[in-house]
């Protein structure tokens, strides 16, 4: 699918009134289709090919890629280097932006700087504690909490102000995520903190893998009740787990992150645990993407990057939609000549 | 003390009441506070404030409290310093991701909020913390706030 005022790689779509940014993103979801986007692990290298080798393999597959800032709290290429090589070609980055590490002076410097290089789309996160990564001798910043942290950006693009004030000459026009944990208690109260978030300037939000469907549909109704669904665009989590033993791990290591019995259980009885993974993944996509409120996918395929194609693929849930990527218009010009 | 932090959480309504019966009577004693001057009153005032709120709530004395809105439960206690509810973190028996054999300030929080009668507060987004503030007494400030804010309707209505 190519937008009519499709612009040249690496350039702003044209500013449209209803739209925060000018990014790709938020054009496809505002245009009501099923969006796709993915993490990007970023390397431990200075290297710009290990990005771009790492973004390629997405190519056509998805609308969005979030380029992690630390994320498990353990080092690895910042995310505002990977955004400044992924827009540079022409792709559309959501920058994470996690409290651990800086303060409010510098993450405000890191979002004009990012909306200055053509970043359109930022993930406004807490962050992992330091216990959780290679580094747990680290001082946690946490200068202000997510919630503070997209009132502070929304600021910065709507009022042209920092936090403190000061006026900002060009504002960062940014479409705004935060993400949500509907698997982690208080239960109750996930769907008003998703409130807050909204309340807060999030416009699409994020959640972490997504493997129990009754949970996630019980947060969906009673956001629905609160009358949030119609205010953002919910990309739940998903991803392929690569065998009974990793998810096992996961579920016991990891922070956040909940699978149920079932899924560990469907996994260690078959013949091909990676296979079953990647089928549980697709199983899941189409389930959710039934669901109401539910406007596209977020897909975490942490070391299993280059099964992310065949598994929207196989999901059907593009439609036969073409997400961009570098040379795609090229490609589809010479396909129809 | 943790303990009696749980226990204050547990008993969210009641300390809303004491709260809200005391702190009329700090607002009658602005005339005092400013006689002695708000500056003087500063540091005898944060000591006993650091000291009552330290045994019930494990006060950090961030200056800026927030323990209406927060349940009972001081937020600064979480190690992340949420000041806006629980992180996604939060494992599976409630418990806090950084430190696995204590409860989620938040989980508490939010039992604690549903217990006191302005509990709803707890929806309302809080402010970024003013580390500036960080150690002074809150009280004062909140006395000084009110006492600002109903002279200006008097002058108004004047």
């Amino acid at each position: 699918m190519i937008f009519h005022d499709e612009p040249n790689a690496g350039d702003p779509f044209p500013h449209l009134p209803d739209h925060s940014s000018q990014g790709r993103l938020e054009r496809v979801l505002r245009a009501g289709h099923f969006a796709v986007t993915s993490e990007l692990a970023p390397p431990d290298s200075a290297n710009p090919e290990d990005v771009y080798d790492r973004a390629r393999v997405f190519d056509g597959y998805v609308d969005g890629m979030n380029a992690t800032d630390g994320s498990g709290a353990n080092c690895h290429m910042s995310s505002v280097g990977m955004c400044a090589l992924l827009t540079r070609v022409g792709y559309s980055p959501v920058m994470q932006i996690s409290c651990r590490d800086k303060n409010r002076i510098a993450i405000q410097g890191d979002v004009l700087g990012g909306a200055a290089m053509g970043v359109t789309n930022m993930l406004c996160l807490t962050g992992d504690g330091v216990q959780a990564g290679d580094h747990p001798e680290a001082k946690p910043v946490f200068d202000l909490d997510c919630m503070s942290l997209l009132e502070t950006v929304r600021g910065m693009r709507d009022k042209h102000e920092f936090l403190s004030g000061r006026t900002i000459t060009d504002a960062p026009k940014v479409f705004l995520g935060a993400a949500s944990n509907p698997f982690a208690p208080p239960y109750d109260f996930r769907p008003h903190r998703m409130a807050k978030k909204i309340a807060a300037g999030a416009q699409f939000i994020q959640t972490n893998y997504c493997f129990d469907i009754p949970r996630f549909k019980e947060f969906m109704a009673r956001s629905r009740d609160l009358g949030l669904l119609e205010k953002v665009f919910v990309l739940p989590g998903v991803g392929p787990m690569a065998s009974a033993r990793t998810a096992t791990w996961i579920r016991n290591n990891v922070p956040g992150i909940h699978i149920p019995d079932e899924v560990i259980n469907r996994l260690a009885g078959a013949k091909d645990q990676k296979k079953e993974g990647q089928q549980i993944c697709i199983d899941l996509i189409q389930e959710l993407r039934e669901i109401e409120g539910v406007s596209g996918v977020h897909v975490m395929a942490y070391r299993q990057e280059e099964a992310v194609a065949e598994i929207i693929d196989r999901s059907g849930v593009l439609d036969g939609r073409v997400p961009w990527y570098p040379g795609r218009d090229e490609e589809l010009l010479k396909e129809r000549a | 003390m943790y303990s009696v932090r749980l226990w204050v959480v547990r008993h969210a309504g009641a300390f809303e009441r004491i709260y809200n019966m005391f702190e009329p009577v700090l607002v009658k004693l602005h005339p005092v506070w400013n006689k002695i001057g708000y500056q003087r009153a500063e540091k005898p005032m944060s000591k006993i404030e650091q000291a009552c709120k330290g045994l019930l709530f494990d006060c950090k004395m961030c200056g800026q409290c927030a323990l209406s809105s927060t349940g009972m439960s001081c937020s600064m206690n979480c190690p992340k310093n949420l000041r806006n509810g629980p992180c996604g973190g939060v494992r599976l028996n409630g418990n806090c991701e950084v430190y696995a054999d204590r409860r989620c300030v938040w989980v508490e929080g939010w039992k604690g909020s549903q217990k006191m009668k302005n509990g709803d507060r707890i929806f309302a987004v809080q402010k970024p913390v003013d580390f500036s503030q960080q150690g002074s007494s809150s009280w004062l400030r909140v006395v000084r706030q009110i006492s600002k804010n109903k002279e200006q309707t008097r002058e108004k209505s004047q």
